[in-house]
């Protein structure tokens, strides 16, 4: 395995940029792979915009292509109730202050979970094709549905 | 201890997460989702260890680390042991006087597989727990060895077909009642076990605050469904944990000093377990005409444990 070219590749992963990472094999017993650069002791209080993570920390990778579907967020109709914040497995909804901003397409894996949690209606997250534009999709949302009674 | 307010969701989500994304778990795993809430549950800082599993070797794989806290990469049974024995060279350096920062509050969390902890790592949690180390073990239970490809486990339900209790014409799956970890821990005499929900996120991170805040060997079984081996699809991992926590396939529940339980989520319309094994392919062939006893011996078994939960509540013993 030559160096900083990782057998995760192809599982979507980026390639690594820094040079002097060593293999899996030549890594030694007790290793320690710092998530931060310097000082980390506070980093629970920091949102990760302002954290410094190293290129260790899978902040930095990207699992976007493990997607076909992805959410789509549409700010109009939602209640910041952050049901999707709490359920999402891949730590991929964009929550500060108390108000939903968006989603991580870096991180998420678009298994449907926060559309699925989503109480409003219309749900104010939709599956679509990857590739389909935000924008069109934003256009084409559906209406609110009526009750059957 | 320093914990974080769950009063409500929007409270709860001004948290800053400590595990990353871009971890490898798969698509809509409620692993990540359980590890989540309890690192949101305190602003302590955290030693973490993992015992091998699912969550193990998605949130560590070279060269990226998921894990915005010291974590420990260790065998397959022995996170607990690991942590315990950070805990203990903490406590001696504490009393040494050799710690840098010695009045910032640390917690010590150990997470397993139910493999891990109810099969391969058994003793040595038994062993942790007797000792009384100040630690909170975390069993992320979904039923099957799923990292390896789904083998059954001793976690593993009656009927559930899985790659080595495999359903066909002679079998309809794995035929053993699946063990009850709770009470086994709550035997050890520890001051507090439960078992929780990620859908009940709310009772779950109480229970996690609990847990963190007492002192002595805590440990929290969690129901974690798979999409890949319970055989769902992704977006319905929410789905199949209410169907499982409103059948009372899992009753939530904990248990204080070994004999005051308490019941934590009684479901108003109590759904017959066929509604939560028709929503996964793992119980398809149950569903055939021959099989059907399976089916009432599962329903039997709930309510039966039900009744003694319910009973054990009110006798307080």
């Amino acid at each position: 395995m030559s160096k900083g070219v990782l057998a995760t590749d192809k599982r979507g992963m980026r390639e690594l940029g820094a040079e002097d990472k060593v293999g899996w094999d030549e890594v030694t017993k007790g290793v320690v792979l710092d998530s931060f650069e310097g000082d980390a002791s506070d980093v629970v209080h920091q949102k990760a915009e302002e954290r410094h993570y190293t290129d260790f920390n899978s902040y930095t990778a990207t699992v976007a292509s493990w997607r076909i579907i992805k959410p789509v967020y549409n700010r109009d109709i939602c209640i910041d109730c952050q049901n999707c914040w709490v359920w999402c497995p891949d730590t991929s909804i964009i929550s500060r202050d108390k108000q939903m901003l968006g989603i991580d397409y870096d991180h998420c894996k678009g298994c449907g979970v926060c559309v699925e949690v989503c109480p409003t209606n219309p749900k104010s997250l939709l599956m679509f094709a990857e590739a389909e534009d935000n924008d069109e999709a934003l256009a084409g949302w559906p209406q609110k549905e009526k009750k059957a009674k | 201890m320093a914990i974080t307010s769950i009063k409500n969701l929007k409270e709860f989500s001004t948290n800053n997460d400590r595990l990353e994304g871009a971890h490898l778990l798969c698509p809509g795993c409620a692993h990540s989702m359980i590890v989540r809430e309890l690192m949101n549950c305190t602003d302590d800082n955290l030693v973490i260890s993992s015992n091998t599993g699912c969550l193990e070797v998605s949130t560590a794989v070279y060269p990226y680390t998921s894990w915005d806290t010291s974590w420990i990469h260790i065998g397959f049974e022995n996170a607990a042991t690991a942590v315990t024995g950070a805990e203990a060279m903490y406590k001696a350096r504490k009393r040494k006087g050799t710690l840098k920062d010695p009045d910032a509050p640390v917690k010590f969390v150990a997470f397993g597989g139910d493999g891990s902890t109810y099969d391969i790592g058994f003793q040595w949690l038994s062993g942790a727990m007797e000792r009384g180390h100040d630690f909170t073990y975390i069993c992320l239970d979904n039923e099957n060895y799923a990292n390896t490809g789904g083998q059954r486990s001793s976690a593993t339900p009656i009927g559930a077909t899985t790659s080595t209790a495999q359903a066909g014409t002679h079998s309809y799956g794995k035929k053993e009642k699946k063990k009850d970890i709770v009470a086994i821990m709550a035997a050890h005499g520890a001051p507090y076990v439960a078992q929780l929900a990620p859908n009940k996120w709310k009772s779950m991170a109480k229970g996690f605050q609990k847990a963190l805040e007492t002192e002595g060997p805590c440990f929290i079984n969690t129901v974690s469904a798979c999409t890949t081996e319970w055989r769902f699809d992704p977006k319905d991992t929410i789905h199949v944990t209410d169907l499982a926590t409103d059948s009372l396939m899992f009753p939530i529940y904990e248990i204080i000093d070994g004999h005051e339980l308490n019941i934590l989520y009684r479901p108003k319309n109590v759904i017959p377990v066929e509604d939560y094994l028709a929503a996964q392919g793992r119980y398809r062939h149950l569903f055939k005409p021959e099989n059907k006893h399976v089916i009432e011996e599962i329903q039997k078994n709930i309510d039966a444990y039900w009744e003694m939960l319910q009973r054990r509540e009110e006798a307080r013993i």
